[in-house]
C-alpha cells in the first residue's frame, strides 16, 4: 500500500491505479521476422527486478492516463514518475 | 531411525519431563563440495532433497536456506490441498502429490496433520456453474474424485453458508473434492527435513546464495555467505526469489513475483470442518484445528518483494465472506500477513531443466504451490537425478513458452490466480 504520484491528478491511494508492468519492452518491428525464442522473450521473459524497476501504471480510477514509475520493488518506495515518452531519468 | 517417534518414546520421555528428545536434525557447516545442492529450504526443496536422497541414492546433497526452514511461503500458505484441476497434465501433477499426502505421515514418521475435510468451489454465475461442471467431469475423467453440488447441497454440506438469491453474487452450486483438505504446513518442511537429515542431508540455515559461479554452459558451484560451496547441479527452489537466483547466473524468467496475502481470526470452537473457496469473489476460507478461521485473499497486481500487500485487497476478501457468512460478523481478525508468490503467464509451474547444463528449476507455482509439495519433490528429485523429467512433470518444462505449448490454468483451475 503506498501514494503515487499520477503526473496529471498528483497523489493518490495506490489502489486507483493498476499496474502494468515492466517498463520500456518495445514491440518487434517486424514481427513476422521473428523467431519462436525471440518471440518467448517479447512475450513472456520478464526481468522481475528485486530493487529499482521501472514499470509502467494507469490511473484506472482517475484520468485513466499511462505513465512510467520507477520504484524500489524491495521496499515499495517510489523514486521517480514520468510520462509516456519521456525519456527515463538516469540517477 | 535415530528418533522413531512411536507412543513408546512418548512414554519414555515423559519420565524425564520431556527434557532429553534429541534434536530432529543437525546444524551442519557447508563442505567444500556436494554432489548436488538444493537452494531454498521451504517445503519443495526439502522435500526435494528428502527424495534425491530417498529415490535416487544421493545422500552428499545439501539444502542452503537463506533464513530459516518453513520460514517462506510454507509458512505463509493457507495449507489447502487439492487435485481437482482442468487439464490432464495439471491432474496428473497435483493428484500425483495428494496421493503421497494420503501417506505422508506414516512415511515421514512425522504428524504432519493431513486432514480429508473436503474442499468446496462456490459458483457465483452461470458461467461458473458451466465451468464446475465441465472441470468436474474432466477430473472424473482423470480418476479424480469430484462432484457436482446444487445449492440445497451447498447449504447441507456447509450450512453456514449464505444460499440466499438475494446477495450480490448468489451461491448458484459448487464442486465437492471429498479427498481434499489440509495439513499443518510447518510439520511438512519439519518432517521433511528430519527425513533428509537422518538420511544424511546437510540442512543448512542462516545461508544466502549470493551467485551461481558458471563455467561457459555447465554449474561450478555457488557463492554464498557461509564461503563458496562446489557442486554440479543446482536445484533451486526459491519461490519468489526465483528471478533473483536467475539473474545470477543470468537466465531471465518467464516470472512476476507479487504479494499474497491471508489473515487468521481469534480462535473460535468448531463453526466450519470443510475449506470453502470461492473464485468469482475472492475468498477461501477454512478452521484450523486451534479453531482461527484461516482466509486467503488475493494478490496484488504489482511486482514487490516486500511481503506487505495493499489494505484494500483484503477489504475486498473480508467483504466478500462477510456476504457468504454473515455468522462471522463480529469475529475479530488476529494476523495478517504477505508473502511472495511467483507467477507464470499461464498460472502453471516450472519443474525443468535450463538452457545451462547442471541447473534446475522448480518455479512458477503462484498461489497454490503448498498442495504439491510432495509431488514437487519427487518430480524435481527425479529431474535433477536423471537430467530428465519424469512424465508427470514433462509438460512443466520451461521451453512451453517458446514453443507455446501452455498449461493453461488461469480461471481454469478452479480458483482465483
Amino acid at each position: 500500500m503506498f501514494i503515487i504520484n499520477c503526473p496529471y491528478c498528483g497523489e493518490r491511494e495506490q489502489s486507483e491505479f493498476k499496474a502494468g508492468g515492466e517498463a520500456h519492452i518495445v514491440r518487434p518491428k517486424q514481427p513476422t521476422e521473428l523467431s519462436d525464442d525471440e518471440w518467448a522473450e517479447y512475450l513472456f521473459m520478464r526481468k522481475n527486478i528485486k530493487g529499482i524497476q521501472f514499470e509502467r501504471w494507469v490511473h484506472t480510477h482517475g484520468c485513466r492516463k499511462w505513465f512510467n514509475v520507477v520504484r524500489d520493488t524491495s521496499n515499495d518506495k517510489i523514486k521517480a514518475v514520468y510520462k509516456m515518452g519521456e525519456k527515463p531519468p538516469t540517477k | 531411525m535415530r528418533n522413531k517417534y512411536s507412543l513408546f518414546s512418548l512414554v519414555k520421555n515423559a519420565f524425564s519431563y520431556h527434557e532429553n528428545w534429541g534434536k530432529a536434525w543437525k546444524d551442519p557447516e557447508p563442505k567444500k563440495e556436494y554432489d548436488a545442492i538444493i537452494i531454498g529450504g521451504g517445503g519443495h526443496g526439502l522435500a526435494t532433497a528428502y527424495y534425491l536422497a530417498k529415490k535416487h541414492q544421493m545422500t552428499n546433497i545439501a539444502v542452503v536456506e537463506k533464513g530459516w526452514i518453513g520460514g517462506g511461503n510454507t509458512g505463509r500458505n493457507t495449507t489447502i490441498i487439492r487435485s481437482n484441476y482442468l487439464w490432464d497434465a495439471s491432474a496428473g501433477l497435483y493428484d500425483h502429490a495428494l496421493k503421497i499426502w494420503e501417506g505422508l505421515s506414516q512415511e515421514l514418521n512425522y504428524n504432519v496433520m493431513f486432514s480429508q475435510r473436503g474442499v468446496m468451489n462456490l459458483a457465483h454465475n452461470l458461467q461458473d456453474v458451466r465451468d464446475l461442471k465441465r472441470r468436474t467431469h474432466a477430473n472424473r475423467l482423470n480418476g479424480i474424485d469430484a462432484v457436482y453440488l446444487n445449492t440445497e447441497q451447498v447449504k447441507k454440506f456447509c450450512p453456514i453458508i449464505n444460499t440466499s438469491p438475494d446477495i450480490r453474487y448468489p451461491v448458484l452450486g459448487g464442486t465437492l473434492q471429498k479427498r481434499a483438505g489440509t495439513a499443518r504446513h510447518d510439520a511438512v518442511a519439519w518432517g521433511y527435513a528430519r527425513g533428509a537429515d537422518e538420511m544424511g542431508v546437510d540442512i543448512i540455515q542462516n545461508c544466502e546464495v549470493k551467485g551461481i559461479k558458471r563455467n561457459g554452459d555447465s554449474v561450478e558451484g555457488i557463492e554464498t555467505t557461509k564461503g563458496f560451496i562446489k557442486t554440479k547441479k543446482i536445484g533451486v527452489v526459491a519461490a519468489g526469489h526465483s528471478s533473483v537466483i536467475a539473474n545470477m547466473a543470468g537466465l531471465r524468467l518467464p516470472l512476476e513475483s507479487k504479494p499474497l496475502q491471508a489473515l487468521v481470526s481469534e480462535p473460535v470452537k468448531p463453526i466450519i470442518d470443510t475449506v470453502v473457496m470461492s473464485n468469482a469473489v475472492h475468498a477461501y476460507v477454512s478452521q484450523s484445528d486451534k479453531g482461527e478461521l484461516v482466509i486467503g485473499a488475493g494478490t496484488d497486481d504489482y511486482v514487490s518483494y516486500s511481503q506487505k500487500g495493499s489494505h484494500d485487497i483484503v477489504e475486498g476478501t473480508l467483504n466478500a465472506i462477510l456476504e457468504l457468512y454473515p455468522i462471522f460478523s463480529r469475529m475479530r481478525m488476529l494476523r495478517q500477513w504477505g508473502g511472495i508468490v511467483d507467477i507464470c503467464p499461464d498460472a502453471s509451474p516450472i519443474i525443468s531443466k535450463t538452457s545451462i547444463k547442471g541447473l534446475y528449476f522448480n518455479c512458477g507455482w503462484g498461489t497454490g504451490g503448498f498442495k504439491a509439495t510432495p509431488g514437487s519433490g519427487d518430480l524435481f528429485a527425479h529431474t535433477i537425478a536423471n537430467d530428465e523429467p519424469h512424465k508427470l512433470n514433462a509438460a512443466f518444462n520451461i521451453n512451453r513458452f517458446i514453443s507455446g505449448d501452455l498449461v493453461d490454468e488461469h480461471g481454469a483451475a478452479a480458483v482465483a490466480h
